[in-house]
């Protein structure tokens, strides 16, 4: 070996040596602040219980009430198959129409069957009867899914009749839910959740701790020092990047064994694929806290810029096909919206990274972009 | 003859239309204590961070311990030290952990970290905080510190940016003797300061108005130029003359 190569070796050793002890510093910050902390772990635990406990879709055990003016054996079938199911829960009979508006008014009651007089006789007649379902659309989600769970049960109660008469001709819909049978709410929250956290922990840390730096003054210091200043933005990311990739797994086990969260694809792919959000993450985090000064300015741009166009035009809370189309053109733009489609197609679908390799490389450029932007404006501020 | 550490020609900062540095020249020698005076506004910070190498000069030529201002900078920053106005120490870190901090990043290896900050602690008579957050000290001892570690790798110029503001005179007088120390140890001392009785304490001064410098001297001359007791008449006598405004 020349002697420059030793000294070159010798340089390079000592710039390692600088970049530990800065991961070493930033980590002691990290550890220290009891905020950064509970953010770091405390977040993630309480988005999954939240979503996973609290704002479920599925709906069960709707209170219902049931107005049976027939009494005959039919309309007692039906009432009992509604009794059955996990989705009702019968609160009380009426004997009265009058009584429906008035139970309506006053409680949280769903829904309301109103069986005719003559049911069964009509039915056996004149091969036609009717129901009455009336239901609370003061939430139109949840009154379209209770109307379609109660069409479902009394469709369900019509084959049963059909068994003993003979029909000329019948279409048999066999309707099967893909990936998700039992229509879990959690296979579709879960990889929000992750975009989500990653999202906040990667954005909000790295803006904020480097911003924090300038207004302490202590930037200055590290600028004076001969630490180069990328490896000073290298080394803020560094600790980030190993913690959230800490919270994914936290957030995976919780979701796969508390909210029985299915995992069909390689676990490998889905951390590759973490590892480029996060970076993603991480240079939106680095733009921003180039482009403000105070470490409350920091927060509120990372706040409003990323967390609220993440959980509206993500997917996840709201479905983007249903989106005026400016809303969806918007939408491309918002990184999570693509890792959310990557996460789903892992985890849910059981895909590889063939069928993810378009939001992948969409990720990946995103990444460069930000990464090139922050740098020059890194260097003016600089100079 | 005296060795020069820090040179300058002429050497000037423009933003736009605004000259913030006017052609200063001006040579500070080894070991010596150089009071860098004037207004607010009136172009010491942007010298000084010029000299660090953290700000391109637009014109004009320096040497900071013998490297190029322009093409240096790199070895600039090894061979300096900085404590500025604000508090420079991280407040939610011991103070090992801030001397390790520093000292990595200057690239000292852990067995001469480890001697340097026995000594220093035993110095500064901090045997008992050493496990304190440097937050929870007094601010006095805060700039005591923060002056023992930008020393702490040996540089051979450490430049002052106003290091005693909010500190009381009893304080002040003590930093002034860790100053005093390191000038005896062949540090140049390059310092701000808006403390009139600190600059009665350097060796020379000079007095920046407007982006110029306007007087270099020792406090002694200077005082008998402008036939003034103190400093502070020296320093009313020049910047009562200037046309810029302080920000």
């Amino acid at each position: 070996m020349s002697l420059h190569e030793v000294q070159k070796e010798k340089q390079i050793k000592s710039k390692m040596k600088q970049f530990l002890s800065f991961i070493k510093k930033e980590f002691l910050h990290v550890f220290r602040d009891s905020k950064t902390m509970l953010m770091l772990f405390g977040l993630p635990i309480a988005q999954i219980t939240l979503f996973g406990f609290a704002l479920t879709n599925e709906i069960k055990n709707s209170r219902i009430v049931v107005l049976d003016q027939a009494k005959d054996i039919a309309s007692q079938e039906i009432v009992q198959k509604f009794e059955a199911g996990r989705q009702f829960t019968l609160d009380r009979t009426l004997n009265n129409p009058n009584q429906i508006e008035e139970a309506f008014r006053s409680g949280n009651l769903k829904l309301a069957i109103l069986i005719p007089a003559n049911f069964y006789e009509d039915l056996q007649h004149l091969h036609e009867a009717q129901i009455q379902i009336i239901s609370d659309a003061s939430d139109p989600n949840t009154a379209n899914t209770l109307t379609t769970y109660a069409s479902n049960i009394l469709m369900d109660y019509q084959l049963e009749l059909m068994q003993n008469a003979k029909l000329p001709m019948s279409i048999d819909t066999d309707i099967r839910m893909l990936y998700n049978p039992e229509l879990k709410g959690a296979t579709n929250f879960v990889p929000g959740v992750i975009a989500l956290v990653l999202m906040l922990v990667c954005v909000l840390m790295t803006s904020v701790s480097i911003v924090r730096e300038k207004e302490r003054g202590t930037m200055e210091i590290l600028l004076v020092s001969p630490f180069h200043p990328f490896l000073v933005i290298l080394s803020k990311a560094v600790p980030y990047f190993i913690l959230s990739l800490f919270n994914l797994g936290v957030i995976i086990l919780m979701s796969v064994f508390l909210l029985d969260m299915p995992f069909n694809g390689p676990v490998w792919l889905l951390f590759a694929e973490s590892g480029l959000f996060i970076l993603t993450c991480l240079s939106v985090g680095l733009l921003i806290s180039n482009s403000t000064k105070s470490q409350a300015a920091a927060m509120l741009i990372s706040l409003m810029g990323m967390l609220i166009p993440t959980l509206l035009l993500a997917g996840f809370m709201f479905p983007l096909e249903n989106m005026p189309w400016p809303l969806q053109l918007i939408s491309n733009v918002v990184p999570a919206k693509w890792f959310y489609i990557i996460v789903k197609s892992i985890m849910v679908k059981g895909l590889g990274f063939a069928a993810i390799w378009k939001e992948t490389l969409i990720l990946f450029v995103m990444t460069i972009l930000l990464l090139l932007i922050s740098y020059k404006k890194f260097n003016i501020r600089l100079s | 003859m005296k060795e020069i550490v820090i040179k300058t020609e002429k050497l000037t900062k423009q933003f736009g239309n605004f000259i913030a540095a006017n052609e200063i020249s001006f040579e500070v020698y080894k070991g010596e204590i150089f009071g860098f005076l004037g207004a607010n506004g009136a172009g010491k910070t942007t010298a000084m961070r010029m000299l660090c190498g953290l700000s391109r000069p637009t014109s004009g030529n320096a040497t900071i311990a013998g490297f190029d201002v322009y093409r240096q900078t790199e070895e600039i920053k090894k061979n300096i030290g900085y404590m500025s106005q604000k508090f420079s120490l991280y407040e939610d870190l011991n103070i090992l952990e801030n001397i390790r901090f520093f000292g990595g990043i200057y690239g000292l290896s852990r067995q001469e970290i480890r001697e340097k900050s026995e000594k220093l602690i035993d110095q500064l008579g901090l045997e008992m905080e050493v496990k304190k957050l440097v937050g929870e000290l007094p601010l006095g001892w805060k700039q005591k510190l923060a002056f023992s570690v930008a020393i702490l790798h040996e540089p051979s110029i450490v430049f002052l940016d106003e290091p005693t503001g909010g500190v009381d005179p009893v304080t002040r007088r003590q930093f002034w003797d860790l100053i005093y120390e390191a000038s005896d140890r062949g540090i140049t001392i390059f310092v701000t300061t808006h403390y009139m009785d600190e600059a009665e304490y350097c060796n020379r001064v000079s007095m920046m108005v407007d982006g110029k410098i306007e007087a270099l001297d020792t406090p002694g001359n200077l005082k008998m130029k402008y036939a003034a007791n103190s400093m502070d008449g020296v320093f009313y006598e020049l910047a009562r003359g200037a046309k810029r405004k302080a920000d």
